[in-house]
């Protein structure tokens, strides 16, 4: 690693930090503020409002307690996308963690032709979900898919119309296009590791993989707490991606919360179901990021940084 | 409020047009009105030509037109009507779709309009009106043309294999074996859209207990889907499942993709039982497909022993222009200026006629001769007008949550994760009444 000029920068922007905290610049965040209580917390009132009424979408807005909410419960299809929605979840992230930790790692490094293949890797970045999912339905499609281009009949598989494939397809796919966004979240954290940490270790005789365990993966624990926040509490939100590629099927096997609501709302125009499932959605939201922040030992602003 | 709102929605809705859209409300101080319809080529087109036709004869009463996306259409005018700002003519599919709009006091009734002009009533099939009509009442104006849905196959591959097209049930059964035993599927289907699988229903129930059983479950009469003959309908189509009678994948097949369509003119499946509009995009996709006259269709086989009528059809009896109830008076006259001149004028039949589809005017057939899909046409317009029942698609007919219900367990049922008995208790839960 030569990232020392990148480490020794560290302590001082974070000391710039302090002396701003000292005055009370609180007015910063108003602009934020703003755009946050207009399209975030608005909306999410009137959502709490619909989810108590009934209404179609064109007509009147009725109130109606708590019917929506007794149909919502009472259906055996929310617990099912749950579990499918909690299945994604956790699947995506234990695929994906690991694999963004070691590209991470890999990229951090500053040979050339590693600059030269993270380029390449944040290609799926830069793609719209719903472009990558066409692009996936047409290379896993039964009878004109790739399998049948390149007479590989084991590629020919029933995809995305046998439940249990369907689903490892969503998960493979979402994986796909959000790794490089993590392994870029790992990569700068990985470069604010000390050089002096992995040198310490050297002098005492520590392997390749002795440093990674003890030094980078402990260092970067509150990156990896960050970045599976943003993925299990993104992967509540997905639908673009699913929405595209299997449209909830076959029957309801990938049909997971986001589309649920989707499908209720402006599909079978029971606005106020949909809303219930939204606040559903906001709320295990809401209780995941409290939990990882647990996770993270409560204090997230102490450093790792050395001297700290 | 309204007034920033609108142009922010008009804006939201394609860069393109909004310059058009904005002239037009401009010259709204008079009487301009708008036009909202679907893209997709040939019908974009012809949609398009019959606005270019009227602007260009009518100078003081402008319409502006915009085209949406089929899919991307659905919510965009439900939003717009819910937020007050859908445009003076609004596309539709009739039946359900139209009741949602009618009870929301959303779109005008045209009833006492049709009577004093009868010459634009009398024009159209009696057969299209029904889907426009509800509680009695007319709330849209039928356009276009009519939509049966065909059981098309593939004759080269009958050949190949060496077996004549089915007339029965009982022949489409015994021939699944035989399409099987060559590699060869004997159905395509594109289950992933779900009504795609539902047009197999929609004929079985008419051909084993006729257009009884599902009218009775459309007018919400008690346990209507446990009908013995529904049952012995939805056994039916699991039996054919059962039997590989589709595509292996079709749940994950597309019907927007038209990928059902390749598997038929690719000569991977056999038969497919799709929608006559299906035929153009045959054409102009399938290579020597149609041209070369390796395209047969048929009426849906009778089923051995059933009660319904084998003339009857089932599909779109029409497309559906209605007018917002929330229009100004000086823009409702134009559109319905519009529905008098313009729609279906001799040059739009004549278009219709060219991609290969019949438009719902009286004596359409005599265009039929010069066309060089003659021979489809008058099988089209035998099939709509000797129909004893035309009945409408049921996703359309029914109100959009029932409608959504259905295709839920539709596609359950051809994944075989349920029984018919449950799709029947399932169904009965949302449309007893």
């Amino acid at each position: 690693m030569t990232a020392t000029s990148v480490g020794s920068a560290g302590p001082a922007p974070s000391r710039s930090a302090k002396s701003v905290h000292g005055r009370s610049l609180g007015w910063l965040a108003v602009p934020a503020l703003v755009f946050f209580v207009a399209f975030g917390v608005i909306p999410l009132i009137g959502v709490l409002f619909l989810s108590f009424t009934t209404w179609d979408g064109i007509g009147e807005v009725v109130p109606s307690g708590l019917t929506s909410w007794k149909s919502v419960l009472s259906d055996p299809g929310l617990p099912h996308a749950m579990w499918v929605t909690f299945q994604v979840a956790a699947l995506s992230w234990l695929f994906q963690t690991p694999m963004s930790i070691l590209l991470g790692v890999f990229l951090a490094g500053a040979q050339k032709y590693r600059a030269f293949l993270a380029v390449l890797y944040f290609i799926p970045l830069l793609l719209s979900s719903a472009a990558i999912a066409i692009t996936f339905k047409a290379l896993l499609d039964p009878n004109f898919g790739i399998g049948t281009g390149l007479g590989l009949p084991f590629m020919s598989q029933d995809w995305l119309g046998e439940p249990k494939l369907a689903l490892g397809v969503v998960v493979f796919v979402v994986s796909w296009q959000f790794i490089p966004f993590h392994s870029l979240i790992y990569q700068g954290a990985v470069r604010q590791i000390p050089t002096s940490m992995y040198e310490a270790a050297q002098i005492d005789g520590a392997g390749r993989m002795r440093q990674f365990f003890s030094i980078t993966l402990p260092q970067l624990k509150n990156t990896i707490i960050t970045s599976s926040t943003l993925m299990v509490v993104g992967s509540l939100t997905f639908f673009d991606l699913i929405y595209v590629l299997t449209a909830g099927g076959p029957a309801d096997a990938t049909r997971v919360l986001a589309l649920d609501m989707y499908k209720r709302g402006f599909q079978a125009n029971l606005m106020g179901p949909a809303s219930a499932i939204g606040v559903i959605l906001v709320l295990v939201g809401l209780l995941l990021a409290l939990l990882f922040r647990r996770l993270g030992g409560g204090d997230q602003t102490a450093s790792q940084l050395e001297g700290a | 409020m309204g007034v920033p709102l609108a142009g922010a929605l008009a804006a939201c809705g394609s860069s393109g047009p909004s310059s058009s859209t904005s002239s037009g409300s401009a010259a709204a101080a008079g009487s301009g009105a708008s036009y909202w319809y679907l893209t997709g080529q040939p019908g974009e087109g012809i949609r398009k030509g019959a606005v270019d036709r009227f602007n260009a004869a009518n100078a003081s009463t402008q319409i502006a037109q915009t085209a949406f996306q089929n899919d991307a259409y659905k919510t965009k005018i439900k939003t717009a009507l819910g937020a007050g700002q859908a445009p003076t003519i609004i596309w539709g599919w009739g039946g359900g779709g139209l009741k949602s709009w009618v009870d929301a006091s959303q779109v005008e009734d045209l009833t006492s309009w049709f009577s004093s002009n009868s010459a634009v009533k009398d024009k159209l099939f009696p057969s299209s009106f029904g889907a426009a009509t509800v509680g009695g009442k007319i709330y849209a104006m039928p356009c276009e043309t009519v939509q049966p849905i065909v059981l098309y196959y593939n004759k080269s591959v009958f050949d190949k294999v060496g077996v004549q097209p089915p007339t029965s049930w009982d022949d489409i059964m015994a021939l699944v074996p035989k399409f099987n035993a060559q590699g060869i599927a004997p159905f395509s289907l594109g289950g992933q859209s779900r009504w795609t699988n539902m047009m197999w229903l929609e004929f079985l129930f008419d051909r084993i207990g006729g257009p009884e059983v599902f009218q009775a479950a459309f007018e919400g009469k008690k346990d209507a889907w446990s009908n013995p003959d529904a049952i012995t309908a939805l056994t039916k189509v699991q039996d054919l499942v059962k039997a590989n009678g589709f595509i292996k994948g079709f749940s994950s097949i597309t019907a927007d993709s038209n990928a059902d369509q390749a598997l038929l003119y690719t000569g991977k499946a056999a038969m497919m039982l799709h929608g006559a509009w299906t035929y153009g995009s045959m054409k102009s996709d399938g290579g020597d497909f149609v041209k070369g006259g390796h395209l047969g269709w048929m009426n849906f086989p009778p089923v051995a022993g059933g009660k319904g009528d084998p003339t009857n059809t089932v599909g779109n009896p029409g497309q559906y222009l209605s007018i917002s109830s929330k229009a100004t008076a000086a823009e409702k006259e134009t559109a319905k200026k519009f529905f008098t001149t313009g729609v279906l004028d001799s040059t739009e039949v004549k278009a219709w006629i060219d991609t290969g589809s019949i438009p719902i005017v009286k004596g359409a057939d005599s265009n039929i001769g010069s066309s060089e899909d003659a021979e489809w046409l008058k099988f089209l317009y035998g099939v709509s007008s000797n129909a004893k029942v035309f009945a409408q698609s049921w996703d359309q007919a029914l109100p959009p949550s029932a409608a959504e219900t259905l295709l839920d367990n539709i596609a359950k049922l051809f994944q075989l994760s349920i029984s018919p008995e449950q799709f029947a208790t399932n169904l009965n839960a949302v449309t007893n009444s």
